[in-house]
């Protein structure tokens, strides 16, 4: 059972209208590589050039925020959720 | 007629056109609305304002929408009080008070917010709004939104203060709980944006609804007699109305109506949920999500949107920003209302009780002029003062059982035969919970 990645429509331009992608990977970090060689246009826009996922992304593992994990290290098992989505909401 | 030119990403500058989105498609930046300036200040000066009636509406050229019918237009032109006693109290000259604990008609200063995001929601020919919020939000979609004719749907944590939760489905405005806290709510919230086309008024009707912070700062300036403070103090939650404040001093600047000159903002934040305050503090300017876990429940957002800017903002002024913990919050939202007679929910505790901090620190010096911007009513969140409330005597109705609970009191002649007199002041009950020892009664004027 692959990890289930969700992409939010602002970026489905990118994977061609896809909205559930499934991928392999034992860290988000490794996901998110998958993602960005099957879809060559989000290469750049989650992460900065040092791997650094850029400040208006949020990517949660599950329920979590990567960021109150381990980043791009955080480990993922077959079954989670990926979701990823834009930072710049509420308050 | 509007000076709206179009949105445009703050950080990658890419423009698009008017539309319900929030997001830069090129770098996920948040968009923010641009004005014609020029345009503006050569049609309409501060004297066209001073001659419109007292709403936050009486600035609409320099909000964003278009020639349509503005919604709410009785929302906003709160007080500005000066604050005398808090002022003593906190070892300063001259303070103001911001009050939009009386803001019409939810009684905090996110009816502002609303009332733009929809009118937009009109004109963009939207028939649902809603938002995810802590409480005040939620009070504010659901009694505008039910009447201006929108159908609603609001999502909050679940375990909000009673009073807000009952705020919001007394209009009938459909409430739905989420187990989680704030930034699960938002997370839900970005993806029900993202999925139906409903105007969710803090996701993708944000450029909008975050200008209808602006007008608290425009409204000071003008209370103030057209000059900007010299230093304000504002609750941080999402980090947007204190940016926005400072966006409108800077515009009023801009239009000559304001000299140029410096705001020094500060921004005020619960200890158990700091990451805006902590950024300043570190010096790095970069927010790291926190785990939200403070009495302040409507300032309980651990990943704020707007905190790289508001950290930015507070950084570029010259100010700073400050945190308390809760017993200090609770201290805050009645030393307010001892002195002054407002009575501010939790966010404006975390507020009084900063600025105390930072003129302690000497962060702010004692001798220029000072805001502080309240946000929101007590009456939302009597759970966090419920067990510090002062004990107060119940008696029968008798005038010898009054008398037991004044025991030293001499009765003044002048009570005994009709008088002009002003009639003389009560003893005070302190706050410890114990009557205070009954001061005599024709002692002294009334204070």
């Amino acid at each position: 059972m692959p990890i289930q990645v969700r992409i939010p429509s602002v970026l489905r331009r990118q994977t061609g209208g896809d909205e559930s992608i499934a991928l392999e990977g034992k860290t988000l970090g490794e996901v998110l590589d998958g993602l960005e060689t099957r879809y060559e246009g989000l290469r750049g826009k989650l992460r900065g050039p040092r791997g650094e996922l850029r400040r208006f992304v949020n990517i949660y593992v599950n329920d979590n925020d990567v960021r109150l994990l381990d980043g791009s290290t955080t480990p993922v098992t077959d079954g989670d959720e990926v979701t990823i989505i834009p930072a710049v909401a509420g308050g | 007629m509007s000076y709206v030119k179009g949105l445009r990403c703050r950080e990658c500058r890419a423009e698009s056109s008017i539309a319900p989105r929030s997001i830069c498609e090129e770098c996920f930046g948040p968009l923010e609305v641009t004005y014609d300036y020029e345009a503006l200040s050569r049609s309409f000066g501060r004297d066209s304002v001073a001659a419109r009636p007292g709403s936050m509406w009486r600035y609409r050229e320099l909000l964003p929408v278009e020639g349509g019918d503005i919604l709410g237009r009785e929302v906003g032109f709160t007080p500005l009080l000066r604050a005398g006693r808090l002022a003593e109290r906190l070892g300063l000259d001259e303070l103001y008070i911001k009050n939009d604990a009386v803001n019409y008609p939810t009684l905090s200063f996110k009816d502002r917010v609303v009332s733009v995001a929809l009118t937009k929601a009109r004109e963009f020919g939207m028939t649902t709004v809603g938002c995810a919020s802590t409480g005040n939000l939620a009070n504010a979609v659901a009694a505008q939104g039910v009447r201006h004719g929108f159908a609603t749907c609001i999502l909050v944590p679940e375990d909000l203060e009673t009073a807000k939760i009952l705020g919001t489905t007394v209009y009938g405005a459909r409430l739905v709980g989420v187990r989680g806290d704030y930034d699960q709510v938002n997370r839900l919230c970005s993806q029900i944006a993202d999925r139906y086309g409903w105007g969710i008024v803090n996701v993708n009707l944000r450029p909008f609804y975050g200008e209808g912070s602006k007008t608290v700062g425009y409204e000071i300036a003008e209370q103030l007699g057209w000059r900007r403070p010299a230093h304000l103090v504002c609750c941080m939650a999402g980090g947007s109305l204190l940016t926005k404040i400072g966006k409108a001093f800077e515009e009023l600047t801009r239009l000559g109506w304001i000299d140029e000159g410096r705001t020094r903002l500060y921004g005020a934040q619960a200890a158990g949920c700091n990451p805006i305050a902590a950024a300043v503090k570190d010096g790095s300017g970069e927010i790291r999500p926190v785990k939200a876990r403070t009495v302040a429940k409507s300032l309980a957002i651990g990943n704020p949107a707007d905190g790289y800017y508001a950290a930015r903002a507070i950084r570029d002024s010259g100010g700073w920003a400050e945190d308390v913990g809760d017993d200090q919050i609770v201290d805050g939202i009645r030393l307010l209302a001892e002195t002054e007679g407002i009575f501010a929910e939790t966010a404006g505790g975390v507020t009084v009780a900063v600025a105390r901090k930072l003129v302690d620190l000497d962060r702010i010096p004692r001798h220029e002029p000072v805001v502080l911007v309240i946000t929101g009513n007590g009456l939302k969140t009597t759970e966090a003062i419920v067990s510090t409330a002062a004990a107060y005597p119940v008696i029968e109705p008798r005038l010898e059982a009054f008398e037991r609970i004044v025991t030293d009191a001499a009765v003044p002649a002048a009570m005994s035969s009709v008088s002009d007199a002003p009639p003389p002041s009560l003893p005070a009950f302190p706050s410890s919970g114990r009557p205070a020892p009954a001061a005599p009664l024709s002692s002294g004027p009334a204070r």
